[in-house]
C-alpha cells in the first residue's frame, strides 16, 4: 500500500547547522498493516511522516501509495489518500466552526468539493452515527463550536475525521502525547478500534514503548534518520520492553546513561 | 434632517456590499486585503467609462464586478504563488490599480451627469407606479416637510444587498465555502483534508473584490461620477462597518454575522451624517471621525466587560466577607 524508496532528507545543507534527518530510508507497508514507530528525540520520525504526507519533499527518493508514484504531488492532493492526526489537539480541527461542519470538511476529503451544502440532513444522520461510536456524547452537540471541546474530545473528533472516509494510509504522530493519561488511554483504544474496523494501513509514532508493543502488527525503531529495527508478527508479540532496550543497545553498540529515558 | 438620514441609509445599503467583501477577506479568510481601496475605484471607473461609451448601465455594472474579481485574483496570486505577505500584496495591487484607474478614466474625475445610469433607468420604470407618492404621503403625514426625490434606489438596493447576503450565506455553507472558512481558522488542517488552499484563497479574494468593485460602480452611479480618489480610507470604513455591526448584533452564526455587517455599514453612514450636522465639523474631518468610531467600537465592549468582571469580583468578595463575619 505504501512504499518508500531510498528516501533521504537533509536540513540546512551546506551550513554549520546541517542535519541529516533521514538517511536512505527503505520501507514497505502492506495493506492493513498497523505499524508502531519508536525512536529517540530527533530520530526523524516526524520527518518521515511529513515526507509521506507531502508536507516535506525528500532530497532524493520515491513515495508510492497503492503503487502510484506520488512524490511530486503537493500535500493537498496527496491528502486524498492520507488521514492524519497531529500531536497538538488544536491542529486537527477548525475551532470556530461547528462539529458537523468539521466533519463535513473531512467527509469531502476524498471527493471533489462542490457548490452544494456541506451539511445536509442525510449527512447529519451519518455524522451522528459515527459520533455515537466515540461514546463521548458528541452526537448531541453537532452544532457546538469545536473550540469549546476539551483536548481529548477534540483529539477523538480529529481521529474520527481522519479515519471515517477510510483513507489508504493513516498517519498518527504522537497523537496521545498532549493528553492526560486517562484521555490518552481513551484515544489509544479508539485508535485500535477504528484501525481494526476499517482495516487501515497505519503508521503510529509513539514514545510509549508499552503502547508500541501492545498495538499494531509491526514495530519499527528509528535512530539518527535510519530504521534500525523492524519486527512483525509473532516475533513482535513476544517482544518485551527489556528486550527492545537490549536490541537498541546491541544495534547501536553503545551505552547510554539510561536508554529508557532516551527512547521514551 | 430626514433627507440627510435618508441619503445615509441609501448610500449605506450600497456600501454594505463593499463591507460584505471586506468581511470575506478580513474575517472569513483572515487575509487583511488592502486591494479594496483600489478595486472600489476600479469598479467606479469601469462603470463610468462603459456608460460614457454607450454600454448599457446594467452591463457596465456587471463589468465593474468582473474587473474587481480579476484584481482580487491577482492579489491572491501575488500572495499564494508569489509568496508575498498579504498586506504587502494588497498594497502593491492598490498602488498599481491607481494608475490603471486613471488610465481607464482618462482623467481624475469622470462625470456621468449627462448619461443614463442604472438608477435613472430604474426611476423611469418606477415613477409611473406611484409608490413614491404613497410613501411620501405617509411621511408628510408624520409632519416631515422635505421629502426624498425617489424611493426607488433605496428599495432596489435593499433587495440587491439582501440578495447578495443570502448568496454569500449559502456560499459559505457549501463544501467549498466551508473549506474557505477553514483557511481563516486552521489552514494546516484544511490542507490535510485535501483542499487546495492556494486556489481557494485566490477565488476568495477575487469574490471579495468583485463585491467591493460592484459597490464602487453603484456608488459612482448614485453620485453621477467616478473619482480616482474615491477609495481613499475605504478599508477603515469597511472595518468600521464590520466592527460596529459585530459589536451591536453579534457573530453567533454566518447568517447573523453577514446581517450585522450590512447593518453596521448603514449605521456607520448614519453616524457620519449625524457628525457632519454638528456645526464645527467639516467634510474633511470624516476620516478622523471614522478612526474614532472604530476605536470606540473596539474598546467599548472590552471596557464594559472588564467593568462587569470587576463588579462581579467585588460582589463576590463582599459576599464572602459577609459570610465570614457571620461565622466569627
Ligand atoms: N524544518 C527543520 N529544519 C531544520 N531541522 C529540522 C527541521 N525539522 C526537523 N529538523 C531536525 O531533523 C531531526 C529529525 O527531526 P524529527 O522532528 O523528525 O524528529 P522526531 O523523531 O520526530 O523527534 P521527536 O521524538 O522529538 O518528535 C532533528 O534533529 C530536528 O532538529
Ligand atoms: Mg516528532
Amino acid at each position: 500500500m505504501l512504499k518508500l524508496n531510498h528516501i533521504s532528507v537533509t536540513f540546512n545543507e551546506g551550513t554549520p547547522d546541517e542535519k541529516r534527518a533521514l538517511n536512505d530510508i527503505q520501507l514497505e507497508l502492506n495493506k492493513g498493516e498497523f505499524v508502531t514507530v519508536i525512536g529517540s528525540n530527533g530520530a526523524g520520525k516526524s520527518t518521515l511522516m511529513n515526507i509521506i504526507s507531502g508536507a516535506l519533499l525528500p532530497d532524493v527518493g520515491d513515495v508510492f501509495i497503492g503503487g502510484k508514484q506520488v512524490v511530486h504531488f503537493p500535500e493537498y492532493k496527496r491528502s486524498t489518500y492520507i488521514g492524519r492526526v497531529f500531536q497538538d489537539p488544536m491542529a486537527g480541527t477548525a475551532p470556530s466552526m461547528t462539529i458537523e461542519e468539521n466533519l463535513s470538511m473531512a467527509y469531502s476529503r476524498d471527493k471533489k468539493r462542490k457548490l452544494r451544502l456541506g451539511v445536509t440532513k442525510q449527512r447529519k444522520e451519518l455524522f451522528r452515527d459515527y459520533l455515537t461510536t466515540l461514546n463521548l456524547g458528541l452526537e448531541d452537540r453537532l452544532n457546538a463550536k469545536v473550540g469549546l471541546l476539551s483536548g481529548g474530545e477534540r483529539q477523538a473528533l480529529s481521529l474520527l475525521m481522519s479515519t471515517f472516509t477510510e483513507p489508504n494510509i493513516l498517519l498518527l504522530d504522537e497523537h496521545t502525547a498532549a493528553l492526560d493519561p486517562s484521555r490518552a488511554e481513551l484515544i489509544t483504544s479508539l485508535t485500535d478500534k477504528v484501525v481494526r474496523e476499517f482495516g487501515l494501513t497505519t503508521l503510529m509514532v509513539t514514545h510509549n514503548m508499552q503502547q508500541a508493543l501492545d498495538l499494531g502488527s509491526r514495530l519499527i525503531m528509528m535512530d539518527k534518520g535510519q530504521i534500525i529495527f523492524d519486527v512483525n508478527g509473532e516475533e513482535k508479540q513476544k517482544l518485551a520492553i527489556e528486550a527492545l532496550l537490549h536490541e537498541f543497545r546491541r544495534i547501536r553498540g553503545m551505552q547510554f546513561g539510561d536508554d529508557r529515558a532516551v527512547l521514551s | 434632517m430626514f433627507i440627510s438620514m435618508f441619503g445615509a441609509v441609501e448610500s449605506g445599503i450600497i456600501y454594505a456590499i463593499m463591507a460584505l467583501g471586506v468581511y470575506l477577506t478580513f474575517r472569513v479568510l483572515d487575509f487583511p486585503d488592502l486591494t479594496v481601496e483600489g478595486s472600489f475605484v476600479t469598479g467606479a471607473a469601469v462603470t463610468a467609462f462603459s456608460i460614457v461609451n454607450g454600454i448599457p448601465p446594467f452591463v457596465a455594472t456587471v463589468l465593474a464586478a468582473v474587473a474587481g474579481f480579476i484584481a482580487g485574483c491577482l492579489t491572491g496570486i501575488l500572495h499564494t504563488k508569489g509568496k508575498i505577505n498579504a498586506l504587502l500584496a494588497g498594497i502593491l495591487m492598490m498602488t498599481a490599480l491607481y494608475s490603471i484607474n486613471l488610465r481607464v478614466m482618462g482623467q481624475p474625475t469622470l462625470s456621468m451627469l449627462n448619461e443614463t445610469t442604472l438608477f435613472d433607468q430604474l426611476e423611469s420604470v418606477w415613477a409611473p407606479l406611484g409608490i413614491d407618492s404613497l410613501f411620501n404621503g405617509m411621511i408628510s403625514f408624520l409632519g416631515i416637510e422635505q421629502i426624498p426625490r425617489t424611493w426607488a434606489i433605496l428599495i432596489l438596493m435593499i433587495f440587491v444587498t439582501i440578495g447578495i447576503k443570502l448568496l454569500t450565506d449559502f456560499y459559505l455553507k457549501t463544501e467549498i465555502g466551508l473549506a474557505l472558512r477553514a483557511i481563516g481558522d486552521n489552514k494546516k488542517m484544511i490542507r490535510s483534508l485535501s483542499a487546495n488552499t492556494d486556489s481557494l484563497i485566490i477565488t476568495g479574494v477575487g469574490i471579495s473584490n468583485a463585491l467591493v468593485a460592484l459597490a464602487g460602480g453603484l456608488i459612482a452611479q448614485l453620485g453621477g461620477f467616478a473619482d480616482v480618489n474615491m477609495g481613499l480610507g475605504l478599508i477603515v470604513i469597511g472595518l468600521a462597518s464590520i466592527i460596529i455591526g459585530e459589536a451591536l448584533f453579534g457573530t453567533k452564526s454566518i447568517v447573523r454575522a453577514t446581517l450585522a455587517v450590512i447593518l453596521g455599514a448603514v449605521i456607520y453612514r448614519m453616524i457620519v451624517t449625524l457628525a457632519l450636522e454638528v456645526d464645527f465639523l467639516e467634510a474633511g474631518d470624516m476620516k478622523l471621525i471614522t478612526a474614532v468610531i472604530v476605536v470606540v467600537a473596539l474598546v467599548t465592549p472590552k471596557v464594559i466587560q472588564t467593568r462587569r468582571e470587576k463588579k462581579r469580583r467585588i460582589q463576590k468578595r463582599a459576599q464572602l466577607r459577609a459570610g465570614g463575619d457571620g461565622h466569627a
